[in-house]
């Protein structure tokens, strides 16, 4: 693995890879110490043409507990040289020695750019790129289906388990979600079945040769017993763009496709409800069900970190082209 | 591994991925079989017991992939002296994939499982268990792993082989076999537990 | 003038003769070409096919306002290169060509140049607003005689702007070439919309977007009895929608490009910006369904929509690069490809579809004329036997955008001729054709 630009480039074995290096890093961060010197010498940037606080706290704190150096790059510029930028900050962090370049970028396709153009020598990790791909959040979702749903819920020992049989619901905004594309593809490579769940406006057309069944009703899916369902964030800007918006009002698109306790009261006793964050209470999630002890959203945050501590280990503690392996 | 050769440190906790050890090469010589295997581990077991006054403070750390069933052998033989010892309670895994300081020279490696008993290794007697030592790297990279786990009593070195050539000032305690090779050699410990039989083997003098 | 004898030459893949050009013009045909060819300079041609000089509906020459992209001068150096001999400039330059005084400046730096011949498109509207019309009359009464207009990049989507066009070009036989696009349903579009977009997240360019603007506009150039052409047709839906308005007699023509007959959308996966184009690349089933239109007649013609970029236009992320393409270098390679090695079109139909048909869609005179005596010397000679690699750094075309890099195409341009002059020989651009002198300065290289 050299980059991770994409949820669909990972193999079975290759997820279930980065899912078991992430349980031992989980069980690192349970303990007092929680630092490792792994990656000690190594500069990951973090470059962020988009606002993610979340997303970037996370990918810095498993750069630091794996002792490498991070420089957070912060690239929101000017709309009207964004190519350049993009070229010219890969070029400036290619010349600082960045050994992996963690990116989030507003455009599709950034991170193939970057990883394809040979403007910087590092690893590519995509930290989600416009409506396409946000791989470590699918992985440390799929981390977080294991450890619930599969091993007879967390009793036994998961490592080099899949997720198969495992049946997820992804409801909401998939046509502008990164996560649902990841997820998706992430979770058929594992082995889950999943369904979508959505306002016919809100899916992608082209969304038939996607590994998934579409729904349009939130409810008769949650009574056929789901093992997760996991909410999307819903952007109130869908309200205002062209066309009128995506759905008449948050209230018709609430009553439709929110999740809150009635619907929590259908779902079967194992199952859990996930959220990627930041939610959006009342809208796509009440507050009783974002609450509930249901919800594993709260653990998703952490896992994120032992994820990112498993692909950046994956991709920076191996053999390097510049450093001689020696002779013994 | 501590055997310092070119095999990939397998420490995949299940088993699930585990590479199939290559096969002998037709020039190894086998330097101990399963009874000098027993032996040596026989005479490291009494020589814990007999430094440390018994086994009641003894916690041992089998670092993956060998030392791991190496410390499990042991710790049967310290409860057979010593009839009131836990065997399975006196035994830890330690990985230390993410402490060595030569990740950067090989391919990626597996990270293997870190448990400890249950009564942790605070005021305790750690005694590591590898199966190879060789430059000492792997064992400088156990302590390191080991301080940032918690405070031990003292910690003590047990080895099936030591082979010599070492790079860091660093000895073992107890040693099952001290075996002179020259660098080019290799040095393979084959055990039942993940090899199917015991067998200490040199291979390859160019 | 020199004189060429081209020797043993198959005119439109025919039976091989000899050819004499003289004066300007086709003075020869048959053994009689021999007899007469005295000092003339001998093509060798066997193997060889002869067509028209190919013309270009359209074209973006950058010139004015982007000569870092392309001039008149390197575009039509690449036209010529292509076996092209006229070339339609589109107007979407800065200044945009809305007025007699703009579409004559390209028009005389064209002559100058002396490649090709430039044939200015004029606006639509003033300056590609779709707000009002632009001083049609006086583009089509100026020096340039522009007959074809077009707000291309943009589409005429205001349908009373578009009813007003229609009916005002009748006056001079103009024409309307519309870029088919309703702008709502391609808002901040960044490829087709399918099964690529979906999965890897770029906002779809529906292909109703093309279609309903194609079927509004053939219904009103049915009603108001004007001609209309659709430019860059991309989808089986709009074949269909052309192919029905032909049956009811609707006075439309229809162009294909040369990437639309060969590329799909599943080159977007890899996010390299040099195919992203408007109208964007469609599925395998679209390439099929404009193929089979362009073997039966419903689309009319092939032309490039050469439109070169900047490296830094192409040289970023795929949502920040540039639409377009360039394809005057590899226009007739394609079309062999697609269409005559596979036996779909004669040769004869492609000087139909890259020369005759779109010389009288354009109201071009001289061009895209009958291989005949005493008709003008614009012709081209290909070796459909050869092949090459396209390789943008050795093209004549002053951006490298070339969808086709790196790839193997058949067939190559050995002479072309305009008005009897060399202006590419042994498949050599012919500098001095162009009083090198003049336009040294230009700093523009082979």
């Amino acid at each position: 693995m050299k980059h991770l630009l994409s949820a669909g480039d990972l193999s079975r074995d290759e997820a279930v890879r980065v899912l078991d290096t992430a349980a031992q890093m989980a069980a690192t961060q349970a303990r007092e110490i929680k630092k490792l010197p792994t990656l000690r010498g190594r500069t990951v940037v973090n470059l962020f043409f988009e606002d993610s606080t979340r997303t970037r706290i996370s990918f810095e704190t498993a750069a630091k507990r794996l002792s490498a150096d991070v420089i957070n790059f912060s690239a929101k510029g000017s709309s009207v040289s964004k190519g350049e930028s993009l070229k010219d900050t890969a070029l400036t962090l290619q010349a600082m020695g960045a050994d992996a370049v963690v990116i989030r970028h507003h455009a599709s396709g950034a991170p193939h750019t970057l990883a394809r153009s040979g403007w910087t020598q590092g690893a590519v990790v995509n930290a989600g790129d416009g409506t396409h791909q946000h791989p470590t959040q699918a992985l440390l979702d799929a981390f977080t289906m294991r450890r619930h749903l599969v091993g007879d819920g967390g009793r036994a020992d998961v490592a080099g388990r899949d997720l198969g049989g495992v049946r997820v619901a992804i409801v909401g905004d998939v046509l502008h979600s990164r996560v649902a594309r990841s997820n998706v593809q992430l979770l058929h490579t594992l082995g889950a079945e999943v369904t979508l769940v959505a306002p016919p406006t809100l899916v992608p057309v082209g969304v038939g040769s996607w590994p998934a069944r579409v729904s349009y009703d939130l409810d008769s899916m949650l009574a056929d017993g789901p093992d997760a369902v996991m909410m999307l964030r819903v952007q109130r800007e869908r309200m205002s763009t062209s066309g009128g918006g995506f759905f008449p009002s948050p209230l018709e698109y609430t009553r439709s496709y929110g999740l809150d306790a009635r619907r929590i009261g259908l779902l079967p006793e194992h199952a859990i409800v996930m959220h990627p964050g930041p939610m959006n209470r009342g809208l796509e999630i009440s507050a009783d069900a974002a609450d509930s002890d249901r919800a594993v959203i709260v653990e998703q945050v952490s896992n994120g970190v032992a994820v990112r501590m498993a692909v950046l280990y994956l991709l920076l503690a191996g053999e390097t082209t510049n450093v001689k392996v020696d002779g013994k | 591994m501590s055997s310092g050769t070119a095999v990939p440190a397998d420490g995949t906790p299940t088993g699930a991925a585990r590479t199939e050890p290559a096969p002998a090469a037709p020039d190894a010589t086998v330097v101990l079989g399963p009874p000098e295997i027993s032996r040596a581990l026989t005479r490291i077991a009494h020589e814990i017991l007999e430094r440390n006054r018994g086994g009641s403070r003894l916690v041992l750390l089998g670092i993956p992939t060998r030392g791991l069933p190496l410390a499990h052998r042991l710790a049967a033989r310290l409860a057979d002296v010593e009839p009131g010892l836990d065997a399975a309670a006196l035994v830890g895994s330690l990985d230390v994939t993410m402490h060595r300081d030569d990740l950067a020279h090989h391919p990626t490696r597996a990270i293997g499982a870190t448990d400890l008993p249950a009564a942790g290794i605070d005021g305790k007697v750690v005694v590591l268990v590898d199966d190879v030592l060789f430059s000492g790297r792997t064992i400088r990279a156990a302590l390191d792993a080991i301080s940032d786990l918690g405070r031990p009593a003292a910690v003590q070195l047990a080895a099936l082989v030591d082979r010599g050539h070492r790079e860091l000032p660093i000895r073992a305690d107890y040693v099952g076999k001290n075996l002179p090779t020259s660098t080019s050699e290799r040095v393979r410990v084959l055990l039942e537990e993940t090899d199917g039989r015991d067998a200490v083997l040199i291979e390859g003098a160019r | 003038m020199t004189t060429y004898l081209l020797r043993s030459v198959a005119p439109l893949g025919g039976e091989p003769v000899d050819v004499l050009l003289a004066d300007g013009v086709v003075a020869a045909i048959g053994p009689d070409a021999g007899a007469r060819a005295g000092e003339a300079t001998v093509v060798e041609g066997e193997g060889l096919v002869l067509l028209p000089g190919l013309v270009d509906l359209h074209t973006h020459l950058r010139e004015p306002g982007r000569e870092d992209a392309e001039t008149i001068r390197s575009g039509t150096r690449a036209a010529a290169a292509g076996g092209f001999t006229a070339v339609h400039a589109m107007a979407n330059t800065t200044p945009t060509q809305d007025t007699a005084g703009v579409v004559e400046q390209v028009w005389r730096l064209g002559r100058d140049a002396g490649w090709a011949d430039v044939h200015p498109v004029g606006a639509v509207s003033v300056g590609l607003a779709g707000e009002h019309l632009a001083e049609l009359g006086a583009m089509a009464s100026s020096a340039a005689r522009v007959r074809v207009f077009s707000d291309d990049g943009k589409c005429v989507h205001d349908p009373v702007l578009m009813r007003r066009a229609l009916e005002y070009v009748k006056a001079f036989d103009g024409v309307i070439a519309q870029h088919a696009q309703e702008p709502r349903l391609t808002d901040g579009a960044q490829m087709h919309e399918g099964v690529v977009s979906s999965e890897i997240g770029l906002a779809g360019w529906p292909a109703v977007a093309e279609e309903a603007i194609i079927a509004r506009d053939v219904l009103l150039a049915e009603h108001v009895g004007s001609r209309l052409h659709v430019c860059h047709l991309s989808t089986a839906g709009s074949v269909e929608i052309i192919r029905w308005a032909k049956s009811r007699g609707i006075d439309v023509t229809a162009e294909v490009t040369p990437h639309h007959l060969v590329l799909t959308d599943e080159l977007a996966r890899g996010y390299d910006p040099v195919f992203k184009v408007n109208p964007p690349l469609r599925t395998a089933e679209d390439v099929e369904a404009v193929r089979a239109g362009l073997a039966d007649g419903t689309i009319d013609i092939v032309a490039t929509d050469h439109a070169p970029h900047t490296r830094e236009d192409k040289d970023c992320e795929w949502a920040a690069a540039a639409f377009g393409m360039t394809g005057l270098e590899t226009a007739l390679a394609v079309v062999q490809e697609t269409m005559v090695d596979t036996g779909r079109l004669t040769w004869a139909d492609v000087a139909r579809v890259l020369s005759a048909a779109p010389a009288a869609i354009g109201r071009v005179e001289g061009q895209g004329r009958p291989i005949a005596v005493g008709e003008p010397g614009n012709l081209v000679l290909v070796d459909p036997s050869a092949r090459r690699t396209v390789e943008p750094a050795e093209q004549a075309t002053a951006s490298g955008n070339s969808p086709f890099r790196g790839r193997e195409l058949p067939g190559r341009v050995v002479a072309t001729f305009l008005r009897g002059r060399a202006t590419v020989l042994n498949g050599v651009l012919q500098d001095d054709a162009d009083g090198s002198r003049r336009a040294a300065g230009r700093g523009v290289g082979a």
